[in-house]
C-alpha cells in the first residue's frame, strides 16, 4: 500500500510502526509466550517475608506483590490494553463520526442542539466524568472501554462536523442534490468517503489517549479490575513498593510510554500524509 | 462584539446548566445511599429514614434538582454529607492550591514549548529540531502518573533536593509543576515551531535576512509576536483540560487542591462536594474555552464564528 | 589549677550521673494523616482518624485508663446504679470548665447526648443510646429531648433506662457521649465540627483546610499532670510512604497511618527498628461474608467448605505478618474470646468432600465484593485463588467503599463480601458490640451492615439475655454466655472469618512510653498519655 510505503520513509513513524506491530503480536501470542499464568499467585513467587522478587532467574521480569510473575502478566496486559484501546476507540469514533455528520449535513435547530450537546460534554472535566461513571457502573474491561469511549467521541464530532460543513457547501454536493439525489445517497457514497482519513487519523491517535486514559483510571483503582491484568492496574497495586520494588512500577511504565507514543507517531504520520492542510494541535 | 460576548456567556450558562443536570442524575443513580452511609452501622432503620428526611432526599428527583439550583442562585453549594461543612468553604479552601499549581504548571510549558519550538524552527530540519519533536511526542504520550512517581523517587526521595510532599513554599510546587509542565510542553513547542516557520518563511524576512538584519531581531521581533496569539488560545484550551486531570498529581504529591478533595468526596459518596468540584471544574472549562474561542477571529481572520 | 579542673569534671561527672530528667514537658509533636480530617464534632466524626483527638478535645462521665479497657470515671466524679439496673446516677465534678471559661453542668451533658441521638444531627451514634428512656420518640421525630435523661440539679444527671443494658457505662465513654456546650453548637451554625469547643486536655487553636490543625493542651484541665506534651500539630494530605520518609529524618513524631508494606521489611530490619515501630493488637477481625440468603450458601456444608478452603497463612504473609490467622468472630483480646475453639483448619480436601456432600462437586460461579482501595483487591485475589482451588469460581468485584456497603445491604445481591477496609473494630471493649448490627436479625435487614443476613432469633433472645446481666458480679457469666453465643454463631458458619490484624504505627526516636498509649484500644493514639522523653 501507498501509505505504508509513504510512512516507512520516515524513521520517526517507521519506529512508531515497529513497535506497534510488536505490540499487537506479543499480545496476541501471549498465551504461547508467557511462562507463567498471569493470575498464578506463586507461594515461591515472594520471599520469606512476603516481598515481590526482582527480575532474574526463573522471573524474568520479577514478580508482583502477590508473588505473580510480571512478563506474563504484562504480556496479558498489552491485551487488554489494546482491546480497550480497539473497541474504546471503534466507539468514540463511531458516535464522533455519527454526530458529526449529522450535525454537519442538517441545518438549523437539530444541528444546534447536536453541537451544544457536544460542547457540554466537552465541558466536563474527563476524569472526573469517567470516575464518576466507573463508581456508578461495576468496572470490567468491557465498561471501562465504554467509559473512556463516552469521553473521547467529542473531539472527533467536532472534527467531523467542522469537515462536513466544508463539504456540504461545496459544488458537487449541490450539483448532486440538483440531480435530484437522496440524503442516504450522498451521505454514503460522497461525504463519508472523504471523512476516512479524517476517522483513521483520529482512531490511530485515539488508541493513544485511550491507553493512557484506561492506565490512569486503573492506577486509581477504577479501571480494569484485577486479577485481569493491565499494565496501569499492575502499577496501581504496586505503587507502595516504588522505592522495594521500583522494576513494578518502572517496566509498565515504560511500556505504557512507548504504546502511546507508537501510536502517536504513526498517527501524526498519516495525517501528514492523508491530509497535509490539517495543521495544529493533536 | 458584545453581542457576541453576550450571546457566547448565554450558551457557556446553558452549558453548566446542563453539566449540572447530567451529574446530579448520574449521582442520583449510584447505588450507594449516602443516609446510611451517615448514620453508620448502629443505626435504627428509624434514623436513616430520619436522616434521609434531613437531607431531603425522601423527595422525587426534580425537586431535589430545584431545590439544588435555587440554593446555587445564592451561591450555596450545600453541605458535605460526610463533613457537614459548607461544600463552598471546603472549594474555597483548596481551590488557591490547584490554581498555583496550574499557573506554575502551564507557566512552565508555555517556557519550555516556547523555548524549544523557537529552538526547532530556527534550526529546522537539522537534528536538534528532530530531537525537540521526538520529544514532544514523548511528552504527550507519557503517563502522567509515572512520570510524577519517577520524579518524586529521584528527587525528592533518593537526592532529596526537593520536599516529598506538602505545600507552603516554593519548593514544594517544583516537582508538581515540572511534571505537568515536561508533559505539555510538547503541545506549545509544535504550535510555536509552526507559527515560527510560517513567519521565517516570508517574503520580508528573506529580505530582511538578506539585508542583513540579525536573526535574532527576526525571531524576537517578528516570529515570536506571530505566537503569541494562538498560545493564549492554547492556554485556555489547557485551562480546562487541565481541570480534569488533577486529580492524579495532586494524589501522587499529596498537593491539597479540589483534585483530592474529589477523589474523597467520590469514595464517600459525598454528593454535594462532587457536585461543586464538578460544576468548578465545568466553569473553568467553559470559561477557557471561552478565551480560546474569542480570541480565535484575531489569530487567522479566515476563521468565521461560527 | 587543679582545683578549677577538679570542679569542672566533677561538674560534669555530677550531671551525667545525675538520675534521669522528668519527662520533658514543653515539647509539640507533629503527627500525619493521609487523609483531611472530616470533622471533629462528637456527635458525627466516627473514622480512627478523629478519633483520637475527639476524645482528647472533650470530657465524658465515662472513660478509660490509659491503654487498657478498666473504666473509671471521668467527668463524673461518682456513680451509682440502682439495683434493678434500670437508674444510673451520676455526680459531676466541680469546676470543668468548657474552653470558652463557662463551668460545665448536668444540662450540658443532657443536651449533648439528646444532640448525638437527634437525627437532625445526622450523627451515627445515635444506635448505642437505644436503652434510655424516650429514644424511640426522639429518632422517630415525636420528641425533641429524651424523657429518660434527668437533671435534678448542676451536679447531678440521672438516667433512666427502658431495659437493664450491661454495656451502659461504655457508651458512656465513647465519643458520641462527649459533653458539648450548646451555645457554642448554636453559634457555630452548623460548623461546629470545624470550630469544636470541649472540656478535654487539648484545645484546637487553628485548622487550615486540607493542610493542618493545631492544637494546644488545656493549662486548667481537672487531671494533674496531664497531657504531658504541650501541644500537637496534625498535618494531613501526606502519602504514607512520605510520612515515614519524614519520620526517619525527625520531620514527624507519629505516622499515623502506620508503616505500608512496601517498607515495613526495611524499617524491621534496621538498627532503630525496633524502638520505631509500635506493633499492637486491635480489637479487629477480617472477615468474609456468606451470604446465607443467596444459593448455594443457604447450605451450611457449603459455607463450611468455603471455610476449609482459605489459606490464612499465605494472606498474612501478603500482610507482611501484620495479622494473625483468625478462626472465629471475636478477636484475641476480647472478653468472650475463645481460646479453646479450634474453627475450620485449613483442609483442601475436606472443602472438596464437603461440596461433593453438597451436590455441587464441580463448583460453582459466586461474586466477592470487596473495596477498590489498595491492598483490599490484592487480599481478595488471594481469597478467590484459594477458593478456585476447590472449584468455587468467584468473580471479583472491586468497587468504592459506599457501594459495596450498599450492595451488602442489599437482599440477596452480595453472596461473598471481604470486609477488609470496612472489618468490624469494635467500638468499645465488650463482646456484644460484635453481635447486633452484624450477626443479630437487626442487623439483617434492607441498608442493615449484617450481610449474611444471618438471623438465629434463638441466638438473639440469648444475646439480650446477655446483655440485661448488668450487675458486675455477673460480669463474669455475662462473658461465659456471649462466648457460647459467638461459638454456636461460629458453628452456623455465616463468616469465614480469615485475619486479626493488628495495627502498626511509627513513632520517632524521641517519643516515649509504652506501646499501649500509641495503640490504645479505645483511643487509638492516646494523646493524653503520650509524652516526649
Amino acid at each position: 500500500m501507498g501509505i505504508l510505503r509513504s510512512l516507512s520513509r520516515q524513521p520517526a513513524a517507521l519506529f512508531g510502526l515497529v513497535i506497534v506491530v510488536a505490540v499487537v503480536v506479543l499480545a496476541l501470542a501471549a498465551p504461547l509466550i508467557a511462562p507463567f499464568s498471569p493470575d498464578d499467585q506463586m507461594f515461591d513467587g515472594l520471599t520469606l517475608e512476603g516481598a515481590p522478587m526482582p527480575p532474574g532467574g526463573q522471573f524474568l521480569l520479577g514478580t508482583d506483590t502477590l508473588g505473580r510473575d510480571l512478563f506474563s502478566r504484562m504480556l496479558f496486559g498489552a491485551r487488554t490494553s489494546l482491546i480497550i484501546g480497539i473497541v474504546a476507540n471503534g466507539i468514540a469514533v463511531s458516535i464522533g463520526l455519527f454526530v458529526g455528520i449529522v450535525a454537519g449535513y442538517l441545518r438549523g435547530l437539530p444541528s444546534n442542539i447536536l453541537m451544544r450537546f457536544t460542547d457540554l460534554m466537552m465541558a466536563f472535566p474527563a476524569l472526573l466524568l469517567a470516575i464518576v461513571l466507573a463508581a456508578l457502573l461495576k468496572p470490567s474491561l468491557w465498561i471501562v472501554a465504554m467509559v473512556i469511549a463516552l469521553v473521547n467521541w467529542v473531539q472527533v464530532a467536532r472534527i467531523v462536523y467542522t469537515e462536513t460543513r466544508g463539504l456540504v457547501e461545496r459544488d458537487f454536493i449541490m450539483a448532486e442534490r440538483s440531480l435530484g439525489a437522496g440524503h442516504g445517497r450522498i451521505l454514503l457514497l460522497h461525504i463519508l468517503p472523504h471523512l476516512v482519513p479524517t476517522a483513521i487519523v483520529w482512531g490511530t491517535l485515539g488508541i493513544a489517549t485511550t491507553v493512557l486514559l484506561e492506565a490512569t483510571l486503573s492506577f486509581l483503582g477504577i479501571g480494569v479490575q484485577p486479577p485481569q491484568p493491565s499494565w496501569g492496574n499492575i502499577i496501581f497495586e504496586s505503587q507502595s513498593y516504588f522505592q522495594a520494588a521500583p522494576w513494578l512500577v518502572f517496566f509498565p511504565g515504560m511500556v505504557i510510554l512507548l504504546t502511546a507514543l507508537a501510536f502517536n507517531l504513526v498517527g501524526d504520520a498519516l495525517r501528514d500524509i492523508l491530509d497535509p492542510t490539517q495543521r495544529g494541535r493533536g | 462584539m458584545a453581542f457576541v460576548l453576550l450571546r457566547r456567556l448565554g450558551q457557556a450558562l446553558l452549558i453548566l446548566l446542563g453539566v449540572a443536570a447530567i451529574t446530579f442524575v448520574l449521582l442520583y443513580a449510584l447505588p450507594a445511599d449516602p443516609a446510611r452511609m451517615i448514620a453508620g452501622r448502629s443505626a435504627t432503620a428509624q434514623t436513616v429514614a430520619s436522616i434521609r428526611h434531613e437531607l431531603g432526599l425522601d423527595q422525587p428527583l426534580i425537586i431535589q434538582f430545584w431545590t439544588y439550583l435555587s440554593g446555587l442562585l445564592y451561591g450555596d453549594l450545600g453541605r458535605s454529607y460526610a463533613q457537614k461543612t459548607e461544600v463552598w468553604t471546603l472549594i474555597v479552601a483548596r481551590l488557591p492550591a490547584t490554581l498555583i499549581l496550574m499557573a506554575t504548571g502551564i507557566t512552565v510549558e508555555v517556557v519550555l514549548g516556547v523555548t524549544f519550538g523557537t529552538v526547532a524552527a530556527v534550526k529546522r530540519g537539522g537534528t536538534v529540531d528532530r530531537l525537540v519533536m521526538m520529544a514532544s511526542f514523548v511528552g504527550v504520550s507519557a503517563p502522567q502518573f509515572v512520570v510524577a512517581l519517577l520524579l518524586l523517587y529521584v528527587f525528592a526521595v533518593t537526592l532529596g533536593w526537593f520536599p516529598m510532599s506538602g505545600y507552603g513554599s516554593f519548593a514544594h510546587v517544583v516537582l508538581p509543576a515540572t511534571t505537568l509542565g515536561v508533559l505539555g510542553a510538547g503541545w506549545y513547542a509544535r504550535m510555536v515551531r509552526s507559527a515560527m516557520i510560517d513567519v521565517l518563511n516570508q517574503d520580508y524576512v528573506r529580505t530582511a535576512r538578506a539585508k542583513g538584519l540579525s536573526s535574532r531581531r527576526i525571531i524576537f521581533r517578528h516570529a515570536l509576536p506571530n505566537a503569541i496569539l494562538p498560545i493564549v488560545a492554547m492556554i485556555g484550551i489547557d485551562i480546562g483540560q487541565f481541570m480534569g486531570g488533577v486529580v492524579v498529581v495532586e494524589a501522587v504529591y499529596g498537593w491539597p487542591g479540589i483534585g483530592q478533595l474529589a477523589w474523597q468526596a467520590i469514595q464517600q459518596v459525598d454528593i454535594p462536594i462532587i457536585m461543586g468540584v464538578t460544576l468548578t471544574s465545568a466553569l473553568a472549562i467553559v470559561t477557557g474555552n471561552l478565551l480560546a474561542d474569542l480570541i480565535a477571529p484575531f489569530i487567522d481572520p479566515r476563521i468565521r464564528t461560527s | 589549677m587543679l582545683r578549677r579542673w577538679l570542679l569542672g569534671t566533677t561538674t560534669a561527672a555530677a550531671i551525667m550521673l545525675a538520675p534521669p530528667a522528668v519527662m520533658a514537658e514543653g515539647k509539640d509533636i507533629v503527627v500525619t494523616y493521609k487523609d483531611d480530617i472530616v470533622t471533629l464534632d462528637p456527635a458525627i466524626g466516627y473514622d480512627w482518624v478523629n478519633w483520637s483527638m475527639i476524645k482528647s478535645l472533650y470530657s465524658r462521665l465515662m472513660d478509660y485508663e490509659p491503654g487498657t479497657a478498666t473504666l473509671v470515671p471521668s467527668l463524673a466524679e461518682s456513680f451509682e446504679v440502682a439495683p434493678d439496673g434500670l437508674t444510673y446516677t451520676f455526680k459531676l465534678r466541680k469546676g470543668v470548665k468548657f474552653s470558652s471559661g463557662r463551668d460545665v453542668v448536668a444540662s450540658d451533658v443532657k443536651y449533648s447526648i439528646e444532640r448525638a441521638v437527634d437525627p437532625k444531627t445526622q450523627g451515627p451514634g445515635a444506635g448505642f443510646f437505644g436503652a434510655i428512656n424516650g429514644f424511640e420518640d426522639l429518632t422517630g421525630g415525636k420528641a425533641t429531648g429524651l424523657a429518660g435523661i434527668e437533671t435534678p440539679d448542676d451536679g447531678t444527671v440521672v438516667f433512666k433506662l427502658s431495659r437493664p443494658d450491661a454495656t451502659f457505662l461504655h457508651v458512656l465513654a465513647i465519643n458520641f457521649a462527649s459533653v458539648v456546650p450548646k451555645e457554642a453548637v448554636e453559634a457555630a451554625g452548623g460548623d461546629f465540627g470545624k470550630k469544636p469547643v470541649g472540656s478535654g486536655t487539648f484545645v484546637l487553636k487553628d485548622w487550615v483546610i486540607g493542610q493542618k490543625l493545631v492544637f494546644e493542651k488545656n493549662p486548667g484541665y481537672y487531671i494533674k499532670d496531664t497531657p504531658k506534651i504541650d501541644g500537637f500539630t496534625v498535618e494531613v494530605g501526606q502519602e504514607p510512604l512520605v510520612a515515614l520518609l519524614r519520620l526517619q529524618k525527625g520531620e514527624v513524631d507519629i505516622a499515623g497511618d502506620g508503616i505500608p508494606p512496601a517498607k515495613f521489611l526495611e524499617i524491621k530490619n534496621s538498627p532503630d527498628g525496633a524502638q520505631m515501630i509500635v506493633d499492637g493488637e486491635q480489637l479487629h477481625t477480617g472477615y468474609v461474608t456468606l451470604n446465607t440468603k443467596v444459593k448455594p450458601f443457604d447450605d451450611l456444608k457449603v459455607r463450611q467448605a468455603v471455610n476449609h478452603a482459605i489459606n490464612k497463612n499465605r494472606i498474612v504473609r501478603i500482610l507482611n505478618g501484620r495479622a494473625t490467622p483468625a478462626k472465629e468472630v471475636l478477636p484475641p483480646l476480647m472478653p468472650g474470646y475463645d481460646s479453646d475453639y479450634s474453627g475450620f483448619a485449613y483442609d483442601v480436601a475436606k472443602a472438596k468432600s464437603l461440596l461433593a456432600e453438597a451436590g455441587l462437586a464441580d463448583g460453582f460461579q459466586t461474586a466477592l465484593y470487596a473495596t477498590n482501595t489498595d491492598p483490599q483487591p490484592r487480599i481478595a485475589q488471594a481469597i478467590q485463588q484459594d477458593l478456585a482451588a476447590v472449584g468455587v469460581k468467584a468473580e471479583i468485584r472491586a468497587l468504592a467503599q459506599g457501594n459495596v456497603i450498599a450492595a451488602g445491604g442489599t437482599e440477596g445481591e452480595a453472596p461473598m463480601i471481604w470486609s477488609g477496609g470496612m472489618a468490624w473494630i469494635a467500638d468499645f471493649p465488650d463482646p456484644s458490640n460484635f453481635y447486633g448490627p452484624i450477626l443479630g436479625c437487626a442487623g439483617a435487614v434492607q441498608g442493615g451492615w449484617n450481610w449474611s443476613w444471618y438471623c438465629n432469633a434463638e441466638l438473639d433472645k440469648r444475646a439480650t439475655a446477655a446483655d440485661s446481666m448488668s450487675d458486675p458480679a455477673k460480669s463474669g457469666d455475662r462473658v461465659e454466655a456471649w462466648k457460647k453465643i459467638f461459638t454456636d454463631a461460629m458453628n452456623d458458619a455465616p463468616w469465614i472469618p480469615v485475619t486479626n490484624e493488628r495495627r502498626v504505627v511509627a513513632k520517632s526516636l524521641r517519643m516515649g512510653g509504652e506501646n499501649n498509649i500509641y495503640i490504645d484500644p479505645t483511643r487509638v493514639i492516646n494523646y493524653d498519655a503520650i509524652f516526649v522523653k
